[in-house]
């Protein structure tokens, strides 16, 4: 089982920041990689056990099932159900704490998954680099913090 | 049920922060409202079900107990057992995650407990505040961190523990080795720091203030100074390393760092090494044994140090263990011994003397030098555009190859005029100069606008009198940093370190190893050195094991 850990802190108060997270249909609006999104069959995108399919600025096709979504603590965890990238029993959880110093956010995305060996190492720099930290990055200039 | 929480992040790698936190005994040398701190039944600091005894500042006393410790986790829960305080049912809870995006550490602390009816809000204030908060701001000022927002002063250095010298006399109340109150309740001088350039240092334990004997020494061997002078006054000599006391080290030395302030102890230039002394300030080795009241280090654990006092050209050596760190099992004794007193300095002059910002234009002075290379592989990394000052073509060489973006030469067009020009008339944002005397006004006048000078060396000779006037033309800042000030705590040194490893390990420094020799070959090492013939660094390897 691999893992991916990123963690950031964005300055914007965390109320803020799960506004724009806690729409699972709304990449689009904010991650600059993601071009198209919608929720199959239609239906809220806050509905624990929704799928999202979304396309990538590359071409790129993956599909994703909410398993968990928390207002209480900022925090959800999905699953890749299918994936340009070859990982198995992927399941991400992306969680956000406030900072009281300051009224800030503290952003923890992670990930475990399965893959080849060999491409371990690469898999984990690039999910913990391009996706999550640049994800971070694109939070950050959506929301002007 | 009450419940507070707050939660921080410190501009320091999580290591380094949860170095302090997981000593559970540890408060009263960084908590502001602590004033003593006590284990029972002498038990250990990691012990879980250890509890400890508080004294606060105003006298009231807390007994809590250990609940839960996680290394994996960097997590800790702990209870009252009873208090002065009607804090009823109090749990804790604190943690540490690392922030990848910079190398640094988020920081959550939080309780519950139950109150008498009506003081809710002053406990849970007092509790958020007085408690969290403060410690927050102890932690902080401990790993030498400017408080709060940037711009902010970096506070005047406190005198330093009085464990961290080797003249402290031992404990007066046994057990852990701690005296009772903070900085272990020693009587050291205050005016007389406890680390500084000025303890003489000899291998004769006969002058050691514990008052031991030979009893259990081991002989080692020493390159000593018969007298001050050349190269030629080395001389190797018996070296008794007699058992560590309480809050020392023996260490079994593999590596020993070579540096110019070595020849500056040698030659008699700076009073430090009293002939029959040996000279040295950094090395890495292994641990024999540790005295009473060490509890970061071992036998057996790989570790290396950069402080004085002088002595680590020998083969085994007793030492105070306050600024000595356990070495990552990544980073070799050789690499340790070669790097640890200049990339300490980079990361100062980085991180703290001027806490640099990706964009910003820096100049660095002497490019292809010990600091100077770290300083340019280190800023290149955080994203700031990267000026070396240098000699000649062949050092221009090494600077680009350490990450410099451009390079200026002596030529037609003065340094500033160069800077200038490569900078569209904006100028450097920092300047990083170890010259002092002969480029001191080149530098000034090399900066931006609100720029920021960091003299931190006189290779050329002192800068001397300046005119403060002179920096209204720029709105200038000048600072200019001792070493000591910024390491002169466990503390301040395990944060340094901690970035300082990080680095190393993800190869955003490296350190070039030029010249490597015996231990006995101490003068010819010197001879390489003072003829400007070394490139990198360069090492002395005890008992012949140099290849």
């Amino acid at each position: 089982m691999a893992e991916a850990y990123a963690s950031s802190v964005i300055e914007a108060p965390a109320a803020r920041v799960w506004e724009r997270i806690r729409d699972f249909n709304a990449l689009p609006d904010w991650h600059p990689a993601i071009a198209e999104s919608r929720i199959e069959g239609g239906g809220p995108s806050d509905r624990v056990g929704c799928v999202r399919a979304f396309r990538l600025a590359d071409g790129g096709f993956l599909r994703e099932r909410l398993l968990a979504l928390s207002d209480y603590d900022f925090s959800v965890t999905y699953s890749i159900l299918e994936s340009p990238m070859e990982v198995e029993s992927y399941v991400a959880t992306l969680k956000l704490t406030p900072v009281t110093d300051g009224d800030r956010t503290f952003a923890e995305w992670s990930a475990e998954f399965d893959c080849p060996p060999e491409r371990e190492e690469e898999l984990v720099a690039r999910i913990a680099g391009d996706v999550f930290q640049g994800g971070f990055d694109a939070l950050r200039r959506a929301l002007g913090a | 049920m009450v419940r507070v929480r707050r939660t921080t992040v410190l501009d320091a790698p999580v290591d380094a922060v949860w170095r302090i936190l997981r000593d559970f005994n540890g408060h009263d040398h960084w908590h502001p409202i602590v004033e003593r701190s006590a284990l029972e039944d002498g038990r250990r600091t990691d012990q879980v079900g250890a509890v400890r005894r508080f004294t606060i500042r105003g006298g009231e006393r807390v007994r809590e107990v250990l609940l839960t410790l996680s290394d994996r986790e960097r997590r800790l829960r702990y209870a009252i057992v009873d208090s002065d305080l009607p804090l009823r049912g109090y749990v804790a809870e604190l943690f540490l995650k690392p922030v990848t995006d910079g190398n640094r550490t988020f920081w959550s602390w939080s309780s519950r407990f139950r109150t008498p009816p009506g003081e809710e809000e002053t406990l849970a204030r007092l509790v958020g505040e007085e408690v969290y908060e403060a410690g927050f701001a102890g932690v902080r000022a401990a790993l030498g961190l400017r408080p709060g927002g940037a711009g902010a002063p970096i506070p005047p250095p406190v005198p330093p523990p009085a464990t961290a010298t080797a003249t402290a006399p031992p404990p007066v109340n046994g057990g852990d080795g701690r005296g009772s109150g903070r900085g272990g309740g020693t009587s050291a001088d205050p005016e007389r720091p406890a680390v500084g350039f000025r303890s003489p240092s000899s291998p004769a334990a006969a002058a050691r203030p514990m008052g031991r004997g030979a009893a259990g020494a081991i002989v080692g061997e020493a390159m000593v100074l018969t007298r001050h002078g050349g190269p030629e006054v080395f001389r190797a000599a018996p070296s008794p390393a007699p058992p560590p006391g309480a809050g020392e080290v023996r260490i079994r030395q593999t590596a020993v760092g070579v540096n110019y302030i070595d020849v500056y102890c040698r030659t008699g230039y700076f009073d430090l090494v009293q002939p029959p002394g040996a000279p040295g300030l950094e090395a890495a080795g292994t641990v024999l044994d540790a005295g009473s009241g060490v509890r970061h280090l071992a036998a057996g654990q790989r570790v290396a140090y950069a402080c004085p006092p002088p002595g680590a050209y020998a083969t085994v050596r007793t030492m105070a263990a306050a600024l000595v760190v356990p070495l990552p099992d990544r980073i070799d004794d050789e690499t340790a011994a070669a790097v640890l007193l200049k990339g300490m300095s980079a990361e100062l002059l980085l991180h703290r003397v001027h806490a640099l910002q990706a964009g910003e234009t820096v100049l660095v002075f002497a490019p292809a030098g010990g600091v100077g290379r770290l300083l340019c592989q280190w800023a290149a990394h955080l994203g700031a555009r990267v000026i070396g000052a240098t000699s000649s073509e062949a050092k221009a060489r090494a600077a680009r190859a350490a990450g410099a973006h451009e390079v200026v030469l002596p030529g037609e067009a003065s340094l500033e005029e160069q800077v200038m020009e490569l900078t569209r008339g904006h100028g450097a944002d920092v300047v990083y100069d170890g010259v002092g005397r002969d480029s001191f006004a080149h530098s000034v006048a090399a900066l931006a606008v609100h720029g920021h000078l960091v003299s931190y060396g006189q290779a050329s000779g002192d800068v001397g009198l300046f005119d403060v006037g002179s920096l209204a033309a720029k709105s200038a800042t000048v600072s200019r940093p001792d070493f000591a000030h910024f390491t002169d705590t466990p503390e301040k040194v395990a944060a340094i370190t901690g970035r300082l490893f990080d680095a190393l390990e993800r190869r955003v420094l490296r350190p070039e190893i030029g010249g490597r020799y015996p231990l006995r070959e101490a003068a010819a090492a010197h001879r390489a050195l003072e003829a400007g013939e070394t490139i990198g660094s360069t090492v002395l390897i005890p008992e012949g094991e140099a290849g």
